[in-house]
């Protein structure tokens, strides 16, 4: 496979977990997985309120695990900084993956970067970090939108756009986009579409009135289907596009 | 699947513990815990050769990452910036591969303990050996990125700031990985996360903000001049006010022109600082300087008219011989 021409793909989902609504949003993130889409998640805690949130946790771990991506519980106010580290974190796992099972084809069969004596892998890792460092990034951000959420959301919104501050210091192309779950009339909604910047999301949630469900599998699956969409439309018109798959993990 | 090394993250060493490298077989004694990171701990401990540091991380990839900095540091030459490296190795207990690496280990103390214990104009000092050692780090290439107290460390006498993690080292042009909010530019809505010496000035300007305010403060929602102001309040920082607020607005193009700046506004400040006797030893020696260059040019008046004397006096006897 050739990584330089590679888009990493990856759905972010911000949520304080317990979905109530809809499809296993663990099994949409194992679908994910499979069409080479990584899921990050990212759990929101209220400082205050733990035990609630207990079930949530579970949730964030679990739907990250099958969607071969990272997942972090972070307070409201240490959001900034884990949204980037998450993101960055997922796109080296994946690039991981995929040296990981070149390693195979070269070593044997479960070969690890671990299997390297440590001169070597010096240089296996030079590579994968240009990799994420030059590597076109596709991120859909999935903001679990419910009732539960709606204090947080401002804080979600600045974390995006410090998001955008990041990783529009790669040297790599980004393109980001922002859906809402529920949305006003459907599960799940698009508030921005494809842009490489997010420096303009000046109250974007407000126009979203919170309802009592929490659809994160349906809304997981309106992010796959948006990746698959996408992607048959680039192959139409270049036809050479090629994308990495989490194989590996 | 990342075989195993998940579990290097509940990893704990004990005192007395030895560790021998899978692939080089060194043994190292564990003597005690210097600190724990974020992507890892620090372990003081014993080599045949003496006392070194031991970072055991809790992933591959990280201490690989810090590994090949590390490599990149040693070939900036002249000076030792961060702590030189020693060997790179994996432990392994019970089947579980525990990557580790030794250096060299610092002694000293933190830059806000120091700064308790001495007076300020140390402050000066650590300020222009940052700047000396950022210059020579930009110049290789590199940035040092995620700059901040707990990076440094005060070693000596004589002393001398040292570098202690420089995991967030970033070659120029690539974009920072590692940062810490009250440090970080992007999070103050003044300049961007690619990494260029400025971002590095940023935040070692933002060092001498977090000594003269210590527990920090967190960014207001309106107006981008909460730094600046920050920096006007501070008695600590006033001698400094100038270079430290064109460092914070990006408008050093490297830490050699914010150094110099620096020089200069120390060496200007003896002339109006309060200090009694710099300002009289200045001035008098100004005074001195002047009067030297007056006497010069009546020198050189005094020497032609001699000159002028001597050649009509010879010219009295050339009429006085022809006249004979």
């Amino acid at each position: 496979m050739d990584l330089k021409k590679g888009t990493l793909r990856q759905v972010l989902l911000i949520t304080d977990g317990c979905s109530n609504h809809g499809e296993d949003p663990i099994a949409m993130a194992a679908l994910a997985k499979e069409h080479g889409i990584t899921v990050n998640v990212i759990g929101i805690l209220e400082e205050r309120n733990e035990e609630y949130h207990r079930k949530g946790l579970k949730e964030v771990e679990e739907i990250a695990m099958a969607g071969g991506g990272v997942s972090q519980i972070v307070y409201t106010s240490q959001l900034s900084q884990t949204v980037q580290m998450v993101t960055r974190k997922g796109m080296a796992q994946t690039i991981q993956g995929v040296i990981n099972s070149e390693l195979s084809q070269i070593l044997g069969k479960d070969a690890v970067i671990e299997d390297l004596a440590p001169q070597q892998r010096g240089e296996v890792m030079e590579v994968a970090d240009d990799l994420g460092e030059t590597m076109d990034l596709e991120v859909l951000i999935l903001v679990d939108a419910s009732g539960s959420m709606e204090k947080k959301l401002a804080t979600v919104q600045e974390s995006l756009i410090d998001l955008s501050i990041s990783l529009n210091a790669r040297m790599g192309f980004n393109q980001f986009s922002l859906y809402a779950f529920p949305g006003k009339r459907e599960e799940c909604e698009q508030l921005i579409d494809w842009t490489p910047r997010l420096n303009t999301l000046s109250s974007i949630f407000s126009k979203l009135s919170s309802g009592g469900i929490t659809p994160t599998g349906p809304a997981l699956k309106v992010a796959l289907a948006e990746f698959t969409d996408r992607l048959s439309k680039r192959r139409m018109i270049s036809g050479d596009e090629e994308y990495i798959e989490g194989s590996g993990f | 699947m990342m075989r195993n090394t998940s579990k290097a993250q509940d990893f704990k060493f004990q005192a007395g513990e030895r560790i021998v490298g899978k692939w080089h077989h060194h043994e190292y004694t564990i003597l005690s815990v210097l600190g724990a990171g974020a992507t890892g701990t620090v372990y003081l401990a014993q080599h045949k050769s003496g006392k070194v540091a031991l970072k055991v991380g809790f992933e591959t990839p990280s201490i690989i990452s810090e590994v090949n900095v590390l490599k990149h540091f040693a070939k900036v030459q002249g000076t030792v910036l961060g702590p030189s490296l020693i060997d790179v190795d994996d432990h392994v207990a019970d089947g579980t591969i525990i990557p580790f690496y030794v250096m060299e280990y610092l002694d000293g103390v933190s830059l806000f303990s120091f700064m308790k214990q001495h007076q300020q104009e140390w402050l000066s000092v650590f300020f222009l050996q940052l700047l000396s050692d950022l210059q020579l780090l930009h110049q290789a290439g590199w940035v040092f990125g995620d700059l901040k107290p707990d990076n440094v460390l005060i070693v000596g006498p004589p002393y001398r700031i040292r570098w202690l993690d420089v995991g967030g080292t970033t070659q120029i042009g690539r974009s920072i990985k590692e940062y810490t909010e009250f440090f970080d530019r992007g999070y103050w809505g003044l300049g961007s996360r690619v990494a260029e010496p400025s971002y590095d000035l940023f935040a070692c300007c933002m060092i001498m903000v977090n000594i003269a305010y210590p527990k920090r403060f967190e960014k207001l929602k309106a107006g981008n001049d909460q730094l600046k102001e920050a920096v006007m309040h501070s008695p600590l920082l006033a001698p400094y006010a100038p270079v430290i607020k064109k460092g914070l607005y990006g408008n050093y193009a490297s830490a050699e022109a914010m150094k110099q700046e620096l020089l200069s506004l120390l060496h200007k400040k003896k002339h109006v600082m309060p200090q009694q006797q710099a300002k009289t030893t200045v001035a008098s020696s100004r005074i001195q300087h002047k009067k030297q260059s007056r006497h010069n040019k009546r020198g050189v008046a005094f020497e032609l008219l001699l000159l002028g004397t001597f050649f009509l006096v010879v010219y009295f006897f050339y009429l006085w011989s022809q006249s004979m």
